[in-house]
């Protein structure tokens, strides 16, 4: 074995995923540029990767929400943008974790709509979402229609 | 300000909502880049060395295959250091391996066993269960109190 000796040590790296009919990574890429002082920002196709001191990367994103704060999401990164153990240029097919990240953005449109909503409704109004932990009894309609289904 | 242990730990939307209300997410990419900006054995691609599997053994027992363990290192910290945690049940994206699910059950165990607020949710399928999502997780971390 080797010695390791890891590069950018102290500075955070955090994906900036854009899902918005208005703005583009591009969009986005060009402003995060304007604004940065000394931190890596990389321009993708669902939005930037920004790597650097932590306060500087987090006062990039709070600028970058600014112009779409219900369709801009963050979330953290382990490797420093273009790391050969993880960059697609090196390993070719999509960078892993990608589908994780791909499959959610199938449930993100009705995230922003939320997010949107309790803008203008009560929050206290809205009715709790479904408990995963509460088994209720099944319905003896759903019953009949699971029969009929296994029957046609 | 409180530390919210997310589940699935890679989870995008999870981590951003947790953020946005003024807390602190722990994810899976917060353990890994411990390990990546820490000087010592190349062991690539995570940096994950043959000494996880051993630090593992405090929440699994020696007889729990290494994938396991050696999962429980990243994720066993975090579990001890959370003081909330938002669970999201049935998560496509948190299919794996027989390591990866093993590994999952566990960490819902040991986030169930502590005495911390919890929040258990499924993903929305539409508009409406968008909105209801979003306003009981914002419910939840407001409740945590701390906002910064």
């Amino acid at each position: 074995m080797t010695d390791y000796t890891p590069v950018h040590v102290g500075t955070v790296t955090k994906y900036v995923v854009v899902e918005s009919f208005d703005i583009t990574p591009a969009d986005l890429g060009v402003r995060a540029y304007e604004i940065a002082k000394g931190a890596m920002i990389k321009e993708t196709c669902f939005g930037l990767v920004i790597n650097g001191k932590e306060e500087e990367v987090d006062r990039i994103i709070t600028e970058l929400r600014k112009i779409d704060p219900d369709h801009i999401f963050v979330k953290d990164r382990g490797f420093p943008p273009g790391d050969p153990r993880r960059c697609r240029a090196n390993l070719g097919g999509a960078r892993p974790g990608y589908h994780g990240m791909e499959n959610e953005m199938t449930v993100i449109p009705y995230v922003s709509h939320g997010l949107e909503t309790i803008k203008t409704r009560d929050i206290a109004t809205i009715p709790p979402p479904q408990n995963p932990l509460e088994h209720g009894e099944l319905e003896i309609s759903r019953l009949k229609q699971l029969i009929e289904t296994q029957e046609s | 300000m409180a530390k919210v242990f997310i589940y699935p730990a890679t989870s995008l939307i999870l981590s951003d909502l947790v953020a946005r209300y003024g807390h602190t997410p722990l994810s899976s990419a917060t353990a890994i880049r411990e390990r990546i900006q820490t000087a010592g054995l190349e062991s690539p691609p995570l940096q994950i060395t043959p000494d996880e599997p051993k630090k593992g053994l405090k929440w699994a027992a020696v007889e729990v295959p290494a994938g396991v363990r050696g999962r429980m290192s990243l994720y066993g910290p975090q579990i001890e250091a959370c003081e909330a945690a938002i669970i999201i049940n049935d998560a496509d994206l948190a299919f794996g391996c027989m390591g990866c699910a093993r590994t999952n059950e566990l960490i819902k165990f040991l986030v169930r066993q502590k005495d911390i607020p919890r929040l258990d949710l499924y993903y929305p399928k539409s508009e409406e269960e968008g909105v209801q999502f979003v306003a009981a997780i914002k419910r939840f971390l407001d409740g945590l109190g701390g906002r910064k």
